[in-house]
């Protein structure tokens, strides 16, 4: 099913210049800062989101992500700096902004007493759609969702998963240029937790939606194009997760062969790597696995039986970034131990 | 796979006055269908004011059973019908507060709305709610022998409107400025009593001490309470001394002024803390 826009949204679009095309970044923040009477929660960050990109937002409890997601969805005024979001100020153009934006909060924000549909109806109200493409497009997103054979059940009824796909199905229902997902799937089971992720990746397919994402889960942080590290309210790191993870530390490059003491020779003789034996195989470190292990087969000259890669995984890249692991509850209190290193199993 | 929205425009006409109506009507709409969805609530808004009605009519008739030459149960009559709507009102302005905390509130914050709107829509949602309740309270006014007379009904009725709108109002601005519940209802206990005791709901206006006069019309229940009993008065021909500023009788529209006034500015200032809202 082709969803075809109402003849009269056009005529609506044409008077509003949405989307203005100066700017291709989807949201952009220059030295944002926000301080509370006795905090600086969010101390001059900078960033830029490209359009379609998915954007992961990663920090410690109290690191600024919330402040941030505040700032940028209309709901706080920063103390300095600027930030825009589908190219509107924040601040002075609030009311466009809020137009371009869908949010689904950490909280459920569903109305309980209401129907999957009366929440989206009233929902498709507050944000002015037009009456004819209504009911067109709340049946595509329920389907995608899965929710629309229990529309008509009261929200009440629904399990905690249903509530947050309702809820993303309502943040996306005003076809919004940003959509913000804070936490979106905390609490969820891990069923769960992947269908919410599959829905996200639909969604980037289908309706070209940026979306700005906060998450605890580093499995989830790996989905995304590019992720930002806040800690104590300052950007410490921006990249791509495969960027990150080499920046933090080599990949470790364990074989085994059929000679071990040849190939340790000739692992330092040709390579130049430091190789060491554990358990019947031989692992030493490279500043890129993947390129490496063609040339180690065809250049060691020693019968290789079994070659594995392993990257430093995002949970390295937060602790190296932040010195706590990602489920610290609080980033005033930095915790000193360190988790294993990666490079030792 | 279909393709969920090959729309690259976005949907959402701009802000207009047409939009603020709609606004109005969801949050409305929204507070009825929670009212209805509430049972205990509903069990809780028919029963209360009958249980004012019997309770503090009858009682204190045991003591006083007439003033001003009528039963004590008529006199109260106002003054029972705004106690049961303040509680009401009140407690629907109190939602805003969870609905802050918890959910809908955080999404309409974020929508294209004006917030000018949203409480608008929500002291109507209370407004209405109060007045269901005053309407029940109506329909037995026979026992407090007030006669069914469609004119001096459909006068109460307004009033109630007035008061429900106003008394919501309040509500919504104390419960915008605190972040919880709590908070809300301890602000709201401690101001309700010394507003319904101060109001004249349960005493003629005449003879007051002067320190009660004057917190009297200090008060803005005052202005909607004394309405109501004139209009009882007025009808059963009893003279029965009303609101006085510097010894003048009020008029009867300077006092409803007042009320819309007050129910206005309590509306305009909420609007402009939900503005600026941190």
């Amino acid at each position: 099913m082709v969803f075809v826009p109402d003849p009269r949204t056009v005529d609506v679009a044409a008077d509003r210049g949405l989307w203005r095309s100066d700017s291709s970044a989807a949201i952009s923040v220059r030295r944002l800062a926000k301080h509370f009477a006795q905090l600086e929660a969010v101390r001059g960050i900078d960033f830029e989101v490209r359009c379609g990109e998915t954007f992961g937002f990663l920090g410690p409890n109290g690191a600024g992500k919330s402040t941030t997601i505040n700032i940028l969805c209309t709901l706080t005024e920063p103390s300095s700096g600027s930030a825009q979001v589908a190219g509107f100020d924040v601040v002075r153009e609030r009311a466009e902004v809020r137009r371009h934006i869908g949010l689904v909060f950490q909280d459920t924000t569903i109305d309980d007493y209401l129907s999957a549909e009366q929440n989206l109806r009233f929902h498709a109200e507050v944000y002015a759609l037009p009456a004819a493409v209504v009911p067109g497009r709340m049946r595509q997103l329920l389907e995608m969702v899965g929710l629309w054979e229990r529309r008509n059940a009261l929200v009440r009824t629904f399990s905690g998963g249903m509530k947050r796909r309702l809820e993303i199905a309502r943040g996306l229902l005003h076809s919004p240029r940003v959509l913000f997902l804070d936490e979106p799937t905390i609490g969820l089971d891990p069923q769960t937790r992947s269908s919410v992720w599959d829905y996200i990746a639909r969604l980037k397919r289908n309706e070209a939606t940026t979306i700005f994402l906060t998450t605890h889960y580093m499995d989830e942080a790996e989905r995304c194009d590019r992720i930002a590290i806040i800690d104590a309210g300052r950007i410490v790191a921006l990249g791509t997760p495969e960027s990150l993870k080499r920046h933090v530390g080599e990949d470790v490059v364990q074989v085994r062969t059929a000679d071990d003491d040849a190939a340790m020779t000739a692992l330092v003789r040709i390579f130049r790597v430091e190789p060491s034996r554990s358990h019947g195989s031989i692992r030493f470190s490279v500043p890129d696995g993947e390129r490496f292990v063609p040339r180690l087969c065809a250049e060691l000259g020693v019968q290789i039986l079994t070659v594995s890669v392993m990257r430093p995984s995002l949970d390295d890249v937060f602790l190296a970034f932040t010195g706590k692991a990602i489920r610290d509850t609080d980033s005033s209190t930095p915790q000193t131990s360190r988790a294993p290193s990666p490079l030792s199993g | 796979m279909s393709n969920v929205a090959a729309s690259p425009e976005l949907l959402i006409p701009k802000q207009s006055f047409a939009n603020d109506l709609r606004t109005i009507k969801v949050v409305w709409q929204r507070d009825l269908i929670r009212f209805w969805a509430d049972k205990p609530r509903i069990f809780g808004s028919v029963g209360q004011p009958f249980l004012y009605f019997f309770v503090l009519g009858t009682g204190m008739s045991t003591i006083v059973p007439q003033t001003h030459g009528i039963s004590l149960r008529t006199f109260l009559f106002p003054g029972v019908l705004s106690l049961s709507v303040m509680f009401t009102c009140f407690l629907s302005a109190g939602s805003i507060v969870t609905d802050r905390e918890f959910g809908f509130m955080r999404v309409m914050l974020v929508a294209p709305v004006r917030r000018g709107a949203i409480v608008v829509g929500k002291c109507l949602g209370g407004a209405t709610v109060g007045v269901f309740q005053g309407s029940l309270l109506l329909a037995i006014a026979g026992l407090a022998h007030i006669p069914y007379d469609p004119i001096l009904m459909v006068t109460l009725l307004g009033e109630l409107v007035l008061l429900s709108f106003m008394l919501t109002a309040i509500g919504v601005l104390v419960a915008v400025q605190v972040r919880r519940m709590q908070s809300f209802m301890a602000i709201m206990q401690l101001s309700a009593a010394p507003m319904y005791f101060m109001s004249g709901a349960l005493f003629p206006l005449d003879g007051l001490p002067a320190w009660l006069a004057v917190l009297n019309r200090l008060d803005p229940l005052s202005y909607a309470v004394d309405p109501m009993r004139r209009a009882v008065m007025g009808r059963l021909g009893v003279p029965v001394a009303g609101l006085t500023w510097g010894g003048a009788r009020l008029p009867l529209s300077v006092e409803l002024g007042v009320v819309i006034a007050i129910a206005l500015m309590a509306a305009w200032c909420s609007t402009e803390r939900f503005e600026r809202m941190n």
